[in-house]
């Protein structure tokens, strides 16, 4: 996964933000403890995606929002955020 | 911070996809020219063509007499009217995904105050200047902002007027926010507001009623009233509620908070009245609709709030009243019987007028609520939206992130969020999507969701004000 993603973020790195990857930002803007997703391994935030959508992992809001994002639109935004700084 | 007055000049409809020209324009009557001008290619702008004429060139043979002409072959002008999250955030994502735009925020105050928050400037939890935002961020961003209210759009010439100057448009992007409907409770006008605050506009009306409270004696009665839906921030009358109570309770501990709803239900719900329960039983007091809550009429001259099933004189009275968009918007064309504006739900183009969009709370978004972070959301898709439309292709239909926090008390924090994507022409939550923090959270959990909501502001601020 880690390899198909990275591959994903070559082909995608200058593409438009696929569809609710800028309203990311409205929370995850730098400011601690709300964690920075610009730079971040995309594989990471796909994961974390995976566990809040699945309920395995502590959560306040992102259970709510990850649930609205199928796997595949998960890929898309945690590979746009990783592309950017 | 505008340069010379613009002379209106009515525009041709051309042959591009946004009526733009964008250099294929050479069908439009360009009498000011000296000689006649070889057909431009398309896109193209060669040193002859109409594309480096100055505008001024253009108004000077319009002055003349000359034909009248388009602005077809200057930079699409894109208008934002209102700086608020919704617009100072529009205008900041389209500075950077389409910095061709002949860009202008117009917004008649210096100085922007934040809504949210600013129900703990009402308890004394902190201080007002950290609501306030300036547009210095938005001007080294190269944004011409102009501190003005547009008074006038005509949506059939696409101009607009602010003083008087008129001037056009290619798009026009409102973000109003709310005005009270003054007249719709009886009783309650502009005057009765000096007496009674609303503070659902933060503020002059912020601080009145902070000021209010700090002077009421101890063992006072506080009397609020909140709306019917739709109006901003849903939660929010709640969260005030909440803060006067702890207000109360840490200062006069004797005084009660009655809180009179025009609705059997609202947001968040189960969360507040459990935190009520927890922290300020006794002293809280909700009225839903059928136990009498909704306010037919208020009184100002003695403070009282009446109901169809009595009255209620307040020593500290704070009505929400309904609300409608900002004037503008009406004036605009693009309120409906409602008051607040349909818009197309992938672009947030008006239903009623073309070219002309709505964001923020002014607009009808379906499911998702009248919140900041809806309002910043909503801009972020607009100006894709209308980059893409100026580029000749088109938006991606959107999917919209909304998180609202609320607090019962300092460091009792809870919140709300959703997904959102267009379906039959209105925006509605992504089916297994969205919900509140659970009832049976823990004090750390508590705890935690109000460091977020700090931290929230703080970003959401940053991002739209730079």
């Amino acid at each position: 996964m880690r390899l198909a993603i990275g591959a994903l973020v070559v082909l995608l790195g200058a593409a438009a933000p696929p569809p609710g990857a800028l309203g990311c930002s409205g929370c995850h803007g730098g400011v601690a403890p709300l964690p920075v997703l610009a730079g971040r391994d995309p594989d990471e935030i796909v994961a974390r995606l995976d566990e809040f959508r699945a309920g395995t992992r502590p959560a306040t809001v992102m259970d709510h929002i990850a649930k609205g994002f199928s796997r595949n639109e998960s890929v898309a935004i945690a590979t746009w955020w990783a592309t950017q700084k | 911070m505008v340069g010379d007055p613009e002379v209106m000049t009515p525009r041709h409809d051309s042959p591009s996809p946004l009526g733009l020209g964008g250099g294929g324009g050479g069908r439009d009557d360009i009498g000011a020219s000296p000689s006649p001008l070889p057909p431009p290619a398309r896109g193209g702008g060669g040193p002859f063509s109409p594309a480096s004429l100055s505008r001024r060139t253009f108004l000077a043979g319009a002055a003349l007499g000359a034909p009248a002409i388009a602005r077809a072959q200057a930079a699409p002008r894109v208008i934002v009217v209102g700086g608020g999250f919704a617009g100072a955030t529009v205008a900041r994502f389209l500075r950077r995904i389409a910095p061709n735009v002949d860009l202008m925020l117009i917004e008649p105050n210096a100085i922007f105050t934040a809504c949210p928050f600013s129900n703990e400037v009402i308890a004394g939890l902190r201080d007002i200047d950290v609501q306030r935002f300036i547009y210095d961020g938005l001007v080294a961003d190269g944004i011409r902002v102009v501190q003005t209210a547009v008074t006038e759009i005509d949506p059939t010439q696409r101009s607009f007027a602010f003083g008087s100057n008129r001037r056009l448009y290619d798009r026009l992007i409102l973000a109003p926010g709310i005005d009270i409907a003054w007249g719709a409770l009886p009783g309650y006008d502009e005057a009765a507001a000096n007496r009674i605050p609303h503070a659902w506009k933060a503020g002059e009306q912020t601080m009145l009623l902070q000021r209010q409270l700090q002077a009421m004696p101890d063992g006072g009665v506080v009397v609020m009233s909140a709306p019917p839906n739709p109006y901003r921030c849903p939660p929010g009358p709640y969260e005030r509620a909440s803060l006067i109570a702890w207000y109360l309770k840490t200062r006069k501990p004797r005084s009660k908070l009655i809180l009179l709803d025009a609705k059997h239900a609202f947001s968040k719900q189960k969360l507040f009245q459990q935190a009520w329960q927890r922290l300020y039983p006794g002293l809280l007091e909700w009225v839903s609709l059928s136990d009498g809550g909704k306010v037919t009429r208020v009184d100002p001259a003695t403070n009282t709030l009446e109901t169809d099933f009595g009255s209620h004189k307040a020593d500290v009275a704070n009505v929400i009243p309904p609300q409608r968009a900002g004037a503008i918007a009406a004036a605009a064309g693009v309120a409906d019987r409602t008051g607040w504006c349909p818009i197309d739900p992938t672009t947030f183009e008006s239903k009623l007028q073309p070219n002309i969009h709505v964001i923020g709370d002014a607009a009808i978004a379906g499911a998702m609520p009248k919140s900041a972070f809806a309002a910043n959301a909503q801009a972020k898709v607009c100006a894709e939206a209308i980059a893409a439309s100026l580029a000749g292709t088109t938006p991606q239909e959107p999917k919209l992130i909304n998180t609202c926090y609320s607090l019962a008390a300092p460091g009792y924090g809870f919140s709300v969020a959703g997904v959102y994507h267009p379906a039959g022409g209105q925006l509605i939550e992504v089916e297994g999507s969205g919900g509140t923090s659970p009832v049976d959270a823990s004090v750390e959990q508590r705890a935690l969701e109000a460091k977020y909501a700090e931290a929230w502001f703080k970003t959401i601020a940053n991002e739209t004000f730079g």
